[in-house]
């Protein structure tokens, strides 16, 4: 199965990198060419140098084939109207977009987008482990 | 009127000072310092600081009542993008109006329903095309949500049109010749009008279908 990853910084290549593992088909979509340095020598996926608002780029990259595309790349208004480019466009089904505020994450989110905000998850983790240690020093007292 | 605008460089700015000059309310976003100093210097509490993509911000700007019109005017497509999608579909704004920078994210935009958009690249190269006669064809306006041009058309001595009448000519299926400009007036065409050299014909034509109306009136492109 065809996956296409755009935007290749920390989490996209990672994540490339684990759907290649797990058997797709991986083509990664970054602007920067030492986005490949990221992927490592034995990246055995493909790779597309270009700006992901460039339809000719999704389509070279094989947008017509994917069932699965990961949004990552750097500025959150990209990454928006990219996922959605890729839902309307090119009709696929599984698109996942990373959207660091929380916000525009909960509003595109409540128009069926499948976003994921790691500062809402950074929130969401610390308060509960500072609630956590909390109760666990007042019990010891 | 409510005017919310977004992005003060030249166009917002310049958009602002008019809006305010005809006596109506605006609020402009603007996210650069440096630019809200100067901003802020000529007018005062109608500029507001902050990035316009953020839902916090428009809301601070007033997107709730909400404004008659939201002008997204910023440097970035994809920022003018997403403030008239949130002005529009979550706030209700009826009245968005992008600038596209690059028109190749044209398609972006009339894919994600944000119909009210002002490219200068596109619109130069359109003054650009009627400055050239060789070209023959000039698109003069498009409509499109109905995804039809209007379009000016020159019929030269060779053009394969020239000397026939309007009824003969076979013509791309939606499109239809409206009138000729000969000798400084404008006559609509009838099945019996005869095409004739130095004539200026208007059209509307379906988009995709542009270069079959060229071949028709004015032969295969040298």
């Amino acid at each position: 199965m065809k996956a296409v990853v755009i935007g290749c910084g920390r989490v996209g290549s990672a994540v490339a990198k684990n759907l290649l593992a797990e058997g797709w088909d991986v083509t990664v979509v970054d602007e920067n060419e030492d986005a490949l340095l990221r992927l490592g020598p034995d990246w055995r996926g493909g790779f597309v140098l270009g700006h992901g608002m460039d339809t000719g780029v999704l389509e070279e990259a094989g947008i017509g084939d994917a069932v699965a595309a990961v949004v990552s790349t750097t500025g959150d208004n990209t990454n928006l109207v990219i996922a959605q480019v890729l839902r309307q466009r090119y009709e696929i089904d599984t698109v996942v977009v990373r959207i660091l505020d929380p916000a525009r994450a909960a509003f595109y989110a409540e128009r069926g987008m499948h976003t994921i905000c790691p500062t809402q998850t950074a929130i969401s983790e610390l308060v509960a482990a500072v609630r956590t240690s909390r109760r666990a020093s007042s019990e010891a007292v | 009127m409510y005017v919310v605008v977004a992005g003060g460089g030249k166009v917002g700015s310049n958009v602002t000072r008019s809006l305010l000059e005809m006596d109506h309310e605006v609020t402009l976003i603007e996210q650069r310092h440096d630019r809200y100093v100067r901003l802020e210097e000529e007018f005062g509490p109608v500029v507001l600081r902050g990035d316009a993509t953020e839902i916090n911000v428009l809301e601070r700007a007033g997107i709730a009542r909400p404004p008659e019109l939201l002008l997204a005017v910023t440097g970035d497509d994809e920022d003018n993008l997403i403030i008239s999608q949130i002005g529009k579909e979550g706030y209700g704004v009826r009245t968005a109006i992008a600038r596209v920078n690059d028109p190749r994210n044209q398609q972006h935009f009339d894919l994600l329903g944000i119909a009210q958009t002002v490219c200068a690249t596109t619109s130069i190269l359109g003054l650009v095309e009627h400055e050239v006669p060789e070209h023959g064809l000039v698109p003069l306006v498009e409509l499109r949500k109905e995804g039809l041009i209007v379009a000016e058309i020159q019929v030269e001595g060779g053009s394969p049109v020239a000397g026939k009448r309007a009824g003969g000519i076979r013509l791309p299926s939606g499109s239809r010749l409206i009138t000729v400009f000969r000798q400084g007036r404008a006559e609509l065409v009838e099945p019996a009008t005869v095409m004739r050299p130095g004539d200026q014909v208007l059209a509307v034509v379906p988009k995709a279908s542009v270069a079959e109306l060229r071949a028709a009136l004015l032969g295969a492109p040298k």
